[in-house]
């Protein structure tokens, strides 16, 4: 009941680079920590400036500040251009390759499931004149 | 349209649940019924099922041959451990050229409320490691419950 896997094991038998295999883990590093998950579901919402990173956590800056730093390392979040607010922003690509095998697996069913859903249509419409044809004899 | 859900319950589980607009009967067709599996089950993408045999009794066994346009194909089977009509079905599931060790087993429950159904699907690998291949995704070093969160933060990035 699992097919996903004949579109997973393409993906899988693709051998990845070794470059890409270091960022992932650099990401799921980073992304292994809940107050650096709490600050970039923040970020998703737009930019924010340190102190407005801050006011949802009870830690210090100098704390904060070393999440992001490994956020930053990690390529999931850069710098804005204001110089006075230096916003942090979220860097969306990171996080994409990181979830495209969840991805897959959720597209794969989402496809499957919407072929599904048009099946169920005919069917129900089969058994409706089905039921009135009964009804008339 | 109504949304799928992915979570892993356990460490050798991956669940999916998806609600549909159809009574139980119907789904549950859809669901036993070789030619229509074949409409729908992995059949995108260039794929078909061509091979969909189904003996539906506990000992009985099932056998799924997908085949790209480009020729290449994929089969999996299994055998069926419990059936419920209409309720639930549970089998084993093996994939001809498995990347993942271990058989699984894959249940699927039918709910119906109002005139929908949900479908819950659960598979449970032989252990974390084979479900982890099936992800394959390196969220288990060090993540736990990275699943639930990548989808959270996926679904802040991308509203579905």
């Amino acid at each position: 009941m699992t097919a996903t896997r004949v579109s997973h094991n393409h993906k899988v038998m693709q051998t990845s680079s070794h470059a890409e295999s270091t960022r992932l883990d650099a990401t799921f590093a980073a992304l292994a920590d809940p107050t650096r998950r709490a600050i970039l579901a923040r970020l998703a919402g737009g930019e924010a400036s340190v102190n407005e990173l801050m006011a949802p956590f009870s830690m210090s800056q100098p704390a904060i500040s070393k999440h992001l730093k490994v956020l930053e390392r990690a390529g999931l979040v850069s710098r804005g251009h204001d110089a006075q607010r230096r916003p942090r922003k979220l860097e969306a690509q990171p996080l994409a390759e990181a979830t495209e095998y969840l991805q897959r697996y959720r597209e794969y069913w989402e496809a499957s499931y919407a072929q599904l859903d048009a099946v169920l249509e005919e069917l129900k419409a089969i058994e409706k004149a089905d039921k009135s044809t009964k009804r008339k004899k | 349209m109504n949304k799928l859900t992915i979570t892993t319950p356990s460490d050798r589980e991956i669940a999916m649940t998806r609600a549909f607009d159809a009574p139980r009967h119907l789904v549950y067709q859809a669901y036993t019924k070789p030619e229509m599996l074949k409409r729908w089950m992995g059949v995108h993408n260039g794929f078909e099922l061509v091979v969909c045999e189904i003996d539906l009794r506990v000992g009985g066994t099932y056998r799924y041959v997908w085949k790209a346009h480009g020729g290449m194909s994929m089969g999996m089977g299994g055998v069926y451990q419990d059936i419920v009509k209409e309720e639930k079905i549970v089998s084993t599931e093996k994939f001809d050229e498995s990347w993942y060790p271990g058989d699984a087993v894959g249940t699927v429950t039918f709910t119906e409320a109002a005139g929908r159904t949900t479908v819950t699907t659960t598979v449970l690998y032989a252990s974390k490691e084979a479900r982890d291949g099936v992800l394959k995704s390196p969220m288990a070093e060090g993540m736990g419950a990275g699943f639930d969160t990548l989808e959270k933060l996926l679904a802040l990035l991308h509203p579905m």
